[in-house]
């Protein structure tokens, strides 16, 4: 395969025909492994994060189950300690982070922008493969004795702690490169690679959604590099800035890493909000209800999430006024979240829906997102954060932002332009099942984890008293219903894409500009630069060819 | 490394576009200028980056020095004011020197680029050269971090006056400042010697200077890291 792309006379390997379907413009496992074609790398982040999400999910059912009886049930505490350490961070740095922007983020964006490809390809390429890099080493360190600090890797227990460490945080180190020239390149793409006419008041909200989110990425991910750093020498020199015995301080530490961290929520969550509102206007049919209000708050978000990181250490002994200022910056993280779920509502309000399965999940996001959300007030709140610090409340409420709003979204969106990606249909009432199981599962699992952390039940803990038991078992059985729909969801998606009708240029019927071009797109994207005329959720102007047909000159073309 | 991209589709443009007429334009973007800013940009918000990395450094020194001026002060006499000194002229002609190099790129004088660039690796050479001997001399005297802070058992017979309890703190911090700068300074080198053979193979023109120009840019950033350095960690008192 690799010698038919390099033999192939006059066509350099990286100079594809630009009209041809992206997925057979050049040929060959080499064309894929050297593309600079930023849907392929979109394509190629889209699997490896899949298979993150199945390994990050494999250990979250060895959590559930191992947590079905209290007592050992299937492994020892030392074991759980690193399933559990090795779910968070395999979900965090391997799925979660790059999931929405590196993949969908990669073959949308420049799209949705009417450009051939981001700013720079090759620094494109060099990211996935940095990514790759940084999971090797992640995945070395969990044959090598795995990691059982937790994802948070506190000190002065990760200094200490005899387990595959210093790997790990190398892993982590290096994919924060690659998330960080993941931003950069979206952030220059989004200033100088729009089409005539796409101005910034006609950004589609994925677009903004994605500014924000890259902002973030920027700065905030380069001081986890240095956090890591300091954490790696301190195990290897005894550095001693995060030893208390050598005269440095373990809270600095946690200063530093949530610095990030928080932040990183909002690389998280801001994404699937992106996501969700181009789902609502889709399947409304109708306008955005508030756009700029909407993109304005992604980026409201990206800057109040530097201000918050205070809130994880209520309980770390912070000053009193430090908790004061933190507990109240963090309230205000409520106005943007607030404008995006109320400007959203108001969306669906009037408009002519249609109840898709990546709309049921834009709907799930809302109402999950709103309960995680609102909890996370509780949890700002000083008084009551004594009492749920560190239980159940707290995983279930970042569960539910994380799960129930960003995975809702990654899906709603893997669904929503799955037919642009391949170029297939899916089963859609067997997607519905799947969304069904999923929806189900997840309420199951992580309301009966709610109820439990607000009667005392410690998050992380091997063991528990015979009174949890009833909640324990809850969840666990809602692992498996959630399992079962994960299961349902790769098998439409599969057998969409061995055995799924062709789809047309415009499946959906979307006003969005990536829909105006084939499915799957053409190698350059557009057959010709276009001219952007009117906004993306502008259905009042779009023409009946353009809502319901795509540009069908496009399409031909990938025909012959 | 954003230059590397932008600059490197130079082939990839030649079948489609505009390819025949700038050869070095790559296919997504419409003119050279708008490459060139792009590029640019980029490394702008690189720098960025970079800033917020060393940023974590600086919070740890401003926390630690808060806490133990006295020591900070006393440890601080171990360094190499004059070494340091040195090495902050060295650095700052050598960003001159970058800074005439993108001029002469910009007139498409290619033998001064050359020279200016080389001139600018040397400058870079002998900074390490003389972060070499520092570096040395504190390995000897065991001025290291943690652990391997040996100082205190050695000082009697040195120069008398004795390192304050935890001086091995300052040295931590010495060390992985002026260890990153010194990564920053090898990746700096590396950018120009990349945009100094683009220069030798005639890549570059008056048209198209772009990795001069980043080259230089991203150099400026390894200078003003050290600007900041200097004063903070050798001139504490």
């Amino acid at each position: 395969m690799a010698t038919e792309a390099e033999i192939a006379p006059s066509h350099h390997h990286d100079e594809p025909d630009p009209n041809a379907n992206y997925l057979i413009a050049s040929k060959g496992v080499w064309s894929w492994l050297t593309t600079l074609d930023h849907k392929r790398i979109g394509v190629m982040y889209l699997i490896s994060v899949t298979l993150a999400f199945f390994m990050g999910g494999m250990f979250a059912l060895l959590i559930r189950l191992e947590l079905l009886t209290p007592g050992r049930t299937i492994m020892g505490a030392a074991t759980y300690n690193r399933v559990f350490t090795l779910h968070g961070a395999i979900m965090v740095f391997l799925f979660i982070i790059p999931s929405i922007p590196a993949a969908m983020g990669n073959f949308i964006l420049p799209i949705m922008l009417g450009a051939k490809d981001v700013a720079f390809p090759r620094l494109n390429l060099m990211s996935f493969y940095i990514y790759v890099i940084g999971a090797i080493f992640c995945l070395f360190s969990i044959v090598s004795g795995a990691v059982d600090t937790g994802w948070t890797f506190y000190t002065p227990y990760s200094t200490t702690s005899s387990s595959s460490v210093v790997s790990m945080t190398l892993g982590v180190f290096i994919l924060g490169f690659s998330s960080i020239l993941t931003g950069l390149n979206f952030i220059v793409t989004i200033h100088k690679l729009r089409a005539p006419g796409m101005h910034w008041r006609r950004l589609p909200l994925f677009v903004w959604g994605m500014y924000a989110t890259s902002v973030i990425q920027v700065l905030a991910t380069p001081v986890l590099a240095i956090t890591l750093a300091l954490l790696a020498m301190e195990k290897v020199l005894g550095l001693g800035i995060f030893d208390a015995s050598l005269g440095g301080d373990p809270v600095l530490f946690q200063h530093f890493f949530w610095f990030y961290s928080h932040p990183a929520v909002y690389i998280m969550i801001v994404p699937g909000m992106a996501i969700v509102s181009e789902l609502f206007a889709t399947f409304s049919r109708r306008a955005v209800f508030g756009y700029f209000a909407i993109a304005m708050s992604s980026l409201g978000l990206a800057l109040l999430g530097f201000l918050v990181w205070g809130h994880h250490m209520f309980t770390s002994g912070q000053s009193e006024f430090s908790t004061m200022v933190f507990s109240g910056l963090t309230m205000l993280v409520a106005i943007p979240s607030g404008v995006k779920v109320f400007n959203w509502t108001a969306t669906l309000y009037k408009g002519s829906i249609w109840l898709t399965t990546p709309m049921l999940y834009a709907l799930s996001f809302l109402v999950l997102f709103t309960i995680g959300g609102l909890t996370g007030l509780f949890l700002g709140t000083l008084s009551v954060d004594i009492h749920l610090h560190d239980t159940y409340f707290v995983v279930a409420h970042f569960h539910y932002v994380m799960m129930g709003g960003t995975v809702m979204g990654f899906l709603g969106g893997l669904l929503y332009w799955w037919p642009k990606i391949t170029g297939k249909l899916y089963n859609e009432p067997a997607a519905k099942v799947s969304w069904g199981f999923i929806f189900v599962g997840f309420n199951a699992v992580f309301i009966a984890q709610f109820i439990m952390g607000s009667r005392g039940m410690p998050r992380r803990y091997y063991d528990y008293v015979p009174e949890f038991r009833p909640y324990h078992a809850f969840s666990t059985y809602g692992s498996w219903v959630l399992a079962v729909g994960f299961f349902i969801l790769a098998g439409v998606l599969i057998q969409s894409l061995l055995k799924g009708a062709k789809s047309p240029p415009n499946p959906w019927g979307s006003a969005g500009f990536e829909w105006n071009t084939s499915s799957p797109p053409i190698y350059s994207n557009f057959a010709e630069t276009p001219v952007i005329t009117r906004g993306p959720y502008d259905y009042h102007e779009a023409t009946e060819e353009e809502l319901f047909d795509g540009f069908p000159e496009d399409f031909k073309k990938t025909e012959s | 490394m954003s230059s590397a991209t932008t600059t490197e589709e130079t082939h990839a443009a030649g079948g489609h576009g505009h390819g025949s007429k700038y050869p070095f334009l790559a296919h997504h973007f419409d003119t050279p200028a708008h490459q060139f800013d792009s590029a640019k940009l980029g490394m702008w918000i690189f720098i960025a980056t970079e800033i917020l990395m060393f940023g974590g450094l600086f919070v740890a020194y401003g926390l630690f020095r808060g806490q133990e001026q006295e020591m900070f002060h006393q440890a601080h006499e171990r360094l190499d004011k004059i070494m340091g000194a040195v090495n902050t002229v060295v650095l700052l002609f050598s960003s001159l020197t970058a800074a005439l190099a993108v001029r002469q790129s910009q007139v498409g004088d290619r033998k001064g680029t050359t020279r200016w660039l080389i001139i600018t690796l040397l400058c870079a050479c002998i900074f390490l050269v003389v972060k070499f001997f520092e570096y040395q001399h504190k390995f000897h005297d065991g001025l290291l971090p943690g652990h391997y802070f040996t100082a205190h058992l050695a000082q009697h017979a040195h120069h008398g006056h004795v390192l304050p309890y935890r001086a091995h703190m300052f040295f931590a911090l010495y060390f992985m400042m002026t260890g990153l700068h010194g990564v920053h300074v090898l990746i700096g080198m590396g950018v120009l010697t990349w945009a100094l053979r683009r220069n030798l193979n005639g890549k570059i023109s008056k048209q198209y200077f772009t990795p001069i120009e980043i080259g230089a840019l991203y150099w400026h950033l390894v200078d003003l890291v050290w600007i900041y350095l200097f004063p903070l960690l050798y001139l504490v008192g």
